[in-house]
């Protein structure tokens, strides 16, 4: 500023931005105080989705949970199901058959990619790039069709069950995937040249919302929002669970750790996923794909009309539910948004005794006001949907 | 599960008395430590080049009504980085004394959900800036996640908070109170 222009009045104004607000999609509230268009300080109000999800899940059985995990995450919900499936299963001390662990991956994947695909294409529109948003929806609903073949539902999918999945892949799944792999590439081409080197876009993502690696670690955020600061730590490279250690991939770093990073290391999964997805397609085994631990996974239905042991252990797992040995495990996976974990402890009965889930959205929302601090109103939307909050986990 | 116990035996070694009980049931390495002295522990656990548990986790507490004494317990997760393993961490909180040291100087990402733990439990954190409610809103009452909460409790109506400064629409406000009216001429 020049020495003789005149200074505003530093006086700061409050300003209340949501819970109804069309660029923050999602209810969620930010009490600003606001110099100018400068934010000064921020107040971030969640819980305007809080539905007891965990209150909830200990009036349930093990099995009617999983419901109940589809609407953490509505964006992703089969990571979700495989992430309490599998913790359960750490608790069962089971392990499930490779067809199954493939199966899992493989929707693991098109989920995260579907979530990707929505977070991009809605931070992009929102920045006025509106031709990038429906494509990048488009390309999702091409994965939507398949998750919904396979699942019968775009988001209440519930298909895992506790020792297996719900059923197998259909007989042209691959054919199916190949094709809609084709047509996302496509789209994300077209994306890329629309995007990548636009100005506007560059100018209103780079450099904005930046935080330090040192500030991310504090705050405990992972996912993107991490990576992007450059610290590698992904749960399937770190701990790998299912087949992942099997597969071959690349864990996309940032820099800076500002939003173009952050879109960039999500435009590149979105690659990397791909790939996984194709291997697994490619070297997926026969076999079953549930335990046969009459115990923790229901009997076919011709044993259960026609044995009496069937219809035994279908009565027990439906009524009682399964029953699960007492302890306490933590188990995590990597969800599209983070570290998504599930600690659970069990009293030995039929329903879990406490049910916590680490949502990744609830804990990046946390460090949002670092990444607000000091920037513009119109900042805040970027930052935001880079930051890809899904209410239904953020406030359970 | 050599290495998995090498991380509990070096904190018994190192700590000796701060911990009561140990398990790695599943593979899970836990500790139980006193609540006295809190603060130190977990910046051994932060500081120490063996262990180096640098990322907070998560922050969470059971309720053991009836079942365990003391009835509450708060549980961490850590994670190191570095080493890459984790550690889980409990604290028994009784039901007359719900007070746990803040670890708020240690991670910041310790503030929300120590919020958390404070909304639905009712676990006070000691040097916590500001504890309010996160999830819910400041005029429930009790705390949801206790054992002893009923699951289909109905929270009273409440009235209209008011905002310094918020411009009030006076068409609402007028049917709100209309409302208010009807309500208590009802009850």
């Amino acid at each position: 500023m020049k020495a003789d222009t005149k200074e505003l009045p530093l006086e700061t104004m409050d300003l209340q931005m949501g819970p109804a607000h069309p660029a923050t999609h999602g209810t969620i509230k930010f009490n600003l105080k606001l110099v100018g268009e400068k934010v000064l300080d921020c107040d971030v109000e969640v819980g305007y989705l809080h539905r007891g999800f965990a209150k909830s899940c200990e009036q349930a059985t093990w099995t009617q949970v999983i419901p109940y995990t589809d609407r953490l995450n509505y964006v992703s919900p089969l990571i979700n199901n495989v992430g309490y499936a599998m913790t359960v299963e750490k608790l069962l001390g089971v392990e499930t058959p490779p067809r199954c662990q493939c199966i899992r991956v493989i929707v693991s994947e098109i989920s995260r990619i579907t979530d990707h695909l929505t977070c991009c294409g809605m931070a992009a529109s929102e920045l006025g790039a509106i031709t990038v948003g429906f494509y990048m929806i488009e390309a999702r609903e091409f994965l939507m069709r398949i998750v919904e073949t396979l699942t019968g539902a775009r988001l209440t999918t519930t298909y895992t069950r506790i020792g297996g999945v719900k059923h197998d892949l259909p007989e042209d799944f691959t054919e199916q995937v190949t094709q809609a792999f084709q047509k996302v590439r496509r789209i994300l081409a077209d994306c890329d040249r629309l995007l990548s080197r636009n100005r506007i876009f560059i100018d209103r993502m780079s450099g904005v919302g930046l935080i330090s690696q040192e500030t991310a670690i504090a705050y405990g955020l992972t996912g993107p929002i991490l990576r992007s600061t450059g610290v590698n730590y992904d749960v399937r490279k770190a701990e790998p669970y299912l087949v992942y250690d099997q597969l071959e991939f690349e864990v996309p770093l940032g820099t800076k750790g500002d939003n173009y990073d952050r879109f960039v290391c999500r435009i590149q999964e979105i690659e990397q996923s791909m790939r996984i997805v194709e291997q697994a397609l490619r070297e997926i085994p026969l076999g079953p794909i549930s335990l046969e631990d009459p115990r923790v996974v229901i009997p076919e239905k011709e044993k259960v009309y026609n044995s009496i042991e069937g219809m035994m252990h279908h009565f027990m797992i439906i009524m009682e539910g399964i029953q699960v040995p007492p302890g306490e495990v933590y188990f995590a996976v990597e969800g599209a948004n983070g570290e998504l974990g599930f600690y659970i402890v069990s009293d030995g009965g039929g329903k879990p005794y406490r049910l916590r889930v680490r949502p990744p959205s609830f804990i990046a929302m946390s460090a949002c006001h670092e990444m607000i601090k000091g920037y513009m109103v119109a900042d805040i939307v970027p930052t935001f949907g880079m930051i890809n909050m899904i209410a239904g986990e953020c406030d359970r | 599960m050599g290495g998995d116990s090498s991380i509990i035996l070096y904190l018994q070694q190192s700590l000796g008395g701060r911990i009561l009980d140990s398990h790695a049931f599943r593979g899970d390495e836990t500790i139980v430590i006193t609540r006295e002295g809190l603060l130190e522990v977990f910046l051994f656990l932060k500081e120490d080049p063996k262990l180096d548990f640098n990322f907070l986790t998560d922050i969470t507490a059971v309720d053991y009504l009836g079942k365990k004494e003391p009835r509450f317990e708060v549980v961490y997760h850590f994670y190191s980085f570095r080493a890459k393993h984790r550690l889980r961490v409990k604290v028994g909180v009784p039901e007359e004394d719900p007070i746990v040291d803040s670890l708020i100087t240690l991670w910041k990402g310790a503030n929300w959900l120590e919020r958390e733990v404070w909304d639905m439990f009712g676990i006070r954190f000691l040097g916590h800036p500001d504890l309010r409610r996160i999830l819910l809103y400041e005029e429930f009452k009790g705390h949801p996640l206790r054992k002893d909460y009923p699951v289909n409790l109905c929270q009273p109506l409440v009235p209209e908070r008011e905002v310094k400064g918020t411009f009030v629409d006076q068409r609402s406000h007028n049917k709100l109170m209309q409302l208010k009216q009807q309500f208590s001429a009802k009850s």
